[in-house]
């Protein structure tokens, strides 16, 4: 979590900058509070997307929600292993997990993304309610 | 005993809360002498004077079981056995609506599973849903699915002038505010040839019928492959008569994508339009595209077999406000009622069905189109339904055959004007196993009497 590469949304979905690419998923607390993931929809390799775009949905046994774009951008790869084995997700969600790579169309808006500290301030205030 | 549940108490309490006096004050933006007006109303009945009138009324209509009737155009008389009703009518099925706490109900489940797969059986598809309400809104779901298919980004949709006026009427509702550009014009003399050049890589799916509206039957053989090519995978989608498949070749041996249609030639009766049952099915990689409900068999914990809700992907309870689809329940009645027609009548049982209505419609075909007057359009094999062009509008052809003998009523045909403009004096007529050679016979001399 202290990793400074690593930024996060609000909505629970996290960036990770390699190089001048961006890898994007939702974080674990997310994985854990939707619980056994069963299928991940992805956008296609090519799409343009704007930062706060709906990307996706994952569906679990519980529900399906929508998952948001941290930063604007190309995709530029999925992982296609969450096609047979969501359950990845749940396993590894910073890791192997992972759901799309971008390239960003405005590497500035990094900035406005949460530090760890911020983000676990969300998940505070909303594990309070 | 008063069914009223709240006490005075508690409505002063709700009605302080919304900060009203009285019950009268919600009433206030209707204008008084609206509020309770006179009304001029005969005595009350006694529950038997009541039957007694209702009876009265009844016997006006023309019942479709007693007069002979050749029309359908998309509702057909069938022969239902006693046992549909039967089945259909047990206590644990009939007060079923759908199953909310769907693995409480077993029963419903696996009734629900064997639908699926009787339906998967005849259209050749190995995934089918639970159902929809009936024909049109299944045609409606399988432009939605196309469209989800492509992420929305396929706007264009392709429909044969010759599917059901209907359907493409409430495929036009379905889909207003989506976007849509919807084409294949109005002309039901379009060649399919003809569709298929309208489709392009912006194409979502491409809608057939066949049987079509007019009864015609039309080789689909081939076709996948040059749409999925021309489109670039865009969706094939088949709407078909269940009782046709008894005969034809299923729609997914020749590569649709979805197949539909309207389900109530399966042992539902008429019904006075409804409730019908809509059937649909779709190739496995776009389950989750798919509307409605899909119900699986599994094993538990101790490996005894059982039936779940294994997915309704587009569903509210699962995407509440992002749903897709609000078909979140199923003709759950109407679909046990056409598992149990296909059931009792076995694979041999359906062929021999679509054979008496082949070979009964070409009967009648043969014998109108040697009236003087009439004649059969004949552009294309037909099934059990065909297209008669009359010397006169067909309203008048069937008012005739209704009131204009003496000794009998006869229920004509559908009058295409209405559909068609250019086809006033066109008739189409349905000849199903219900129509004897008797029957067929009267309706031939009626029509030589006519205007003679």
């Amino acid at each position: 979590m202290n990793d400074t590469n690593v930024r996060f949304l609000e909505t629970h979905e996290w960036a990770r900058r390699e190089g001048n690419e961006i890898v994007i998923g939702i974080t674990d607390y997310a994985q854990s509070t939707l619980s056994d993931i069963v299928y991940v929809e992805l956008p296609e390799v090519g799409d343009t997307l704007d930062k706060g775009d709906q990307f996706g949905v994952v569906e679990s046994v519980k529900a399906a929600a929508d998952v948001y774009l941290p930063m604007s951008g190309k995709v530029v790869a999925v992982n296609a292993a969450l096609e047979e084995t969501p359950e990845l997700v749940n396993q590894d969600a910073l890791g192997e997990g992972w759901m799309l790579r971008l390239s960003p169309a405005n590497p500035g808006e990094w900035d406005e993304l949460l530090d760890a500290e911020a983000y676990q301030k969300v998940v505070e205030e909303e594990e309070a309610h | 005993m008063v069914y009223i549940p709240h006490t005075d108490a508690e409505r002063q309490a709700m009605l302080a809360d919304i900060g009203v006096e009285n019950v009268e004050e919600l009433f206030w933006d209707i204008p008084e002498k609206f509020r309770y007006p006179q009304l001029d109303l005969p005595e009350p009945l006694s529950e038997m004077e009541t039957l007694q009138e209702l009876q009265f009324l009844a016997g006006l209509n023309l019942n479709a079981n007693t007069t002979p009737a050749f029309l359908g155009a998309g509702a057909y008389r069938h022969w239902v056995p006693s046992v549909v009703d039967y089945v259909i009518s047990r206590g644990e099925f009939y007060t079923a609506y759908t199953p909310y706490q769907a693995e409480v109900s077993q029963g419903t489940l696996q009734a629900i599973f064997e639908y699926e797969s009787m339906i998967c059986d005849l259209t050749g598809m190995n995934v089918a849903n639970a159902s929809h309400y009936d024909g049109a809104t299944a045609a409606a779901e399988a432009v939605i699915q196309a469209y989800n298919t492509f992420r929305k980004k396929r706007n264009k949709v392709v429909l044969a002038p010759t599917i059901h006026p209907h359907y493409r009427q409430v495929i036009h509702t379905y889909t207003q505010g989506m976007g849509l550009e919807i084409v294949g014009g109005d002309d039901p003399t379009t060649e399919i040839a003809q569709l298929i050049e309208l489709v392009d890589e912006q194409t979502a799916c491409l809608i057939l019928q066949t049987p079509d509206f007019l009864g015609q039957m039309h080789d689909l053989t081939g076709l996948a492959d040059a749409i999925h090519a021309r489109g670039k995978d865009t969706q094939f989608v088949v709407i078909t008569n269940p009782i046709s498949l008894g005969l034809l070749k299923p729609p997914g041996d020749y590569g649709a994508d979805i197949v539909l249609g309207e389900g109530q030639p399966l042992g539902l009766g008429l019904n006075f339009g409804g409730p019908y049952l809509g059937f649909y099915a779709t190739r496995s990689q776009y389950a989750r595209q798919m509307a409605g409900r899909l119900v699986g068999k599994t094993v538990d914990l101790e490996g005894k077999e059982g039936y779940v809700m294994t997915l309704t992907t587009r569903e509210q309870h699962i995407r509440r406000d992002k749903a897709t689809s609000n078909i979140c329940s199923n003709q759950g009645l109407m679909a046990l009622a056409a598992t149990v027609y296909m059931a009792a009548l076995g694979k041999h049982g359906l062929r021999k069905v679509a054979e008496l209505n082949y070979h009964k419609a070409h009967y009648a075909a043969a014998a109108i189109d040697a009236v003087k007057g009439f004649s059969v359009v004949r552009r294309k094999p037909f099934f059990n339904e065909f297209v008669v062009r009359c010397p006169k509008p067909a309203d008048e052809v069937n008012t005739f055959l209704i009131d204009g003998m003496e000794s009998v009523e006869i229920i004509g045909g559908y009058d295409l004007g209405q559909d068609y403009p250019h086809l006033a004096d066109h008739m189409l007529v349905a000849v199903t196993e219900m129509n004897s050679r008797h029957e067929i016979d009267l309706l031939v001399e009626a029509l030589s009497a006519f205007d003679n």
